[in-house]
């Protein structure tokens, strides 16, 4: 699903590597943690995959495509079969549950008799039910986070990209976001989550991918956050 | 493609920066008229000059008794005056020629000043000067060559061109003109930039919006479409207050000059929309490339 072959990526005006040889295959299905301390890489390669940069050297295959060939004009199709989640949630203030999570259908040009049949069902999925009027002010952090990840889930992605998506969140409210991640890998869905919680990794013993300076030190079938020799 | 959304997307866009998109129609409205003005001035100037053009004759004035120039002695005789006709129209680039005489000259003189008796007193019909009135067949080049063919030969008082009258009428007509187009080029400079400036700030407005699109997939067209058509509607809604303008200008402005010249060259119906379609034209284009071009710096996909 996801292939990262021998990927360097350098920013302009920096010395050092953002990502240094990545190598890595993420398959269909996987629920994978992605570890490491700020400025490790995490987010450059969640970029990577977006196609929001461009590696400088290596080749990136994501969903069967390899991006480097893929014209700018269909960036937008490989969005739409990615969904994202972000620590700062990034809903629209001004509309509701409901409609924010329809945006995400109306702008790629749904049918609206296809949103109205298919919104209602995500935000059950992710706990909302009854909760379709509430602005994004009415709701708590975790009830935020629910929204913006039916979202990124309502146009049935294959991969959805969590960046610290409890990073703003208390723990026990994390616990209930972590599991709606599992209920929407349990679909089918690939789930790739960079975080800092060890005690959200250390629960899920799922595939964890340890990330140092750039370079990949650890990739561990069922890991834990910490070194685990 | 859902065209309730964008339109939505562009009622929301207009409103948020309402100051900036009525500065910017009110530049479009004043650039686009003031342009169309200095094109109906072309229209009205080149209707004008082929109108006399096909008209202007050179008037070749014979001596009188009490002519002032020596060239002149005493008036002209009969045999001088039968010569001269006969030079006249045996020239190939003469149309035709028609003699005016001292009693034909007093009564136009007449004619004209009408309403200035005290002057038309002042005046005899001896002190008229009989003329030849000349009509070319192309006044623009053959002018020097029968000018010159008459000046000076015996019994001509002077040769008057009315083109070298008419091209000082020209001059001030073209000159009014230029300055009317150079005002009108500035303003569409700086229509430019407030079209860039309005779709930048609406870009930056939305950039929330513009960002989530982005990242679910939407493509760039429905991105920038609402920014694009932002652009074109306060274009357009200019081009509406200078369609106003510009007949203001020509109901009020160019037909009274109209009356005030007596000549029969109006501008039909058919110019003055002629030049609204192109302003049009203009207004749309100027705002929709300029959105486009300042989409692809602010809103990279």
């Amino acid at each position: 699903m996801i292939n990262f072959d021998n990927v360097t990526k350098i920013y302009p005006n920096q010395n050092r590597a953002a990502l240094e040889n990545v190598d890595l295959t993420v398959n269909k299905g996987e629920f994978v943690f992605l570890v490491g301390p700020s400025g490790s890489g995490k987010s450059t390669f969640l970029r990577l995959i977006l196609k929001e940069e461009r590696p400088t050297e290596g080749r990136i295959h994501v969903a069967g495509k390899d991006l480097a060939r893929l014209s700018n004009w269909k960036v937008p199709h490989l969005r739409r079969r990615i969904g994202c989640v972000f620590q700062d949630f990034r809903l629209l203030p001004n509309k509701n549950v409901y409609e924010n999570v329809a945006f995400a259908l109306e702008v790629i040009g749904k049918p609206r008799r296809f949103i109205r049949r298919v919104v209602p069902e995500v935000i059950d999925l992710v706990g909302l039910e009854g909760k379709h009027d509430r602005m994004p002010d009415e709701l708590s952090g975790g009830e935020q986070q629910r929204v913006a990840m039916a979202r990124a889930f309502v146009n049935r992605p294959m991969i959805l990209l969590a960046d610290e998506p409890t990073g703003n969140i208390d723990p026990a409210t994390s616990i209930g976001i972590m599991k709606v991640l599992d209920r929407i890998n349990r679909t089918g869905t690939t789930v790739v989550m960079a975080t800092h919680d060890a005690a959200i990794v250390d629960s899920m013993r799922k595939r964890v991918i340890e990330l140092e300076y750039g370079k990949v030190v650890r990739d561990q079938v069922r890991g834990v956050y910490g070194q685990a020799y | 493609m859902r065209s309730n959304f964008v339109f939505q997307e562009i009622w929301v866009g207009l409103r948020r920066n309402l100051t900036m998109t009525v500065a910017l129609i009110v530049v479009v409205a004043i650039s686009l008229s003031l342009l169309g003005t200095g094109l109906l001035f072309v229209k009205q100037v080149d209707r004008t000059r082929t109108y006399w053009q096909s008209n202007a004759e050179i008037s070749v004035y014979l001596c009188t008794a009490n002519s002032a120039n020596p060239a002149c002695h005493g008036a002209v005789t009969p045999a001088q005056q039968a010569q001269l006709e006969q030079t006249l129209t045996s020239m190939p680039q003469v149309e035709h020629v028609t003699y005016v005489s001292q009693q034909q000259a007093y009564a136009l003189f007449k004619q004209d000043f009408a309403n200035d008796q005290a002057y038309v007193s002042t005046v005899k019909e001896s002190d008229m000067p009989p003329s030849f009135e000349v009509k070319l067949r192309d006044p623009e080049a053959d002018y020097n060559v029968v000018a010159s063919a008459v000046t000076g030969a015996p019994g001509v008082d002077s040769v008057i061109d009315e083109m070298t009258i008419l091209n000082k009428f020209y001059r001030l007509l073209d000159g009014a003109r230029n300055a009317v187009v150079v005002v009108a080029l500035i303003l569409i400079v700086a229509a430019v930039l407030l079209v860039a400036n309005t779709i930048r700030l609406s870009a930056f407005n939305r950039r929330r919006e513009t960002g989530i699109m982005r990242l679910v997939g939407a493509s760039n067209f429905y991105i920038q479409l609402p920014f694009l058509l932002e652009g074109v509607i306060a274009g357009l809604l200019g081009w509406a207050l200078a369609t106003g303008l510009l007949v203001g200008v020509k109901s009020l402005l160019l037909n009274n000059l109209q009356q005030y010249f007596s000549y029969n060259v109006s501008l039909s119906l058919g110019d003055l929309i002629e030049v609204i379609v192109l302003a049009m034209c203009v207004g749309v284009l100027l705002c929709g490339v300029t959105s486009f071009l300042t989409l692809r710096r602010y809103l990279r996909v």
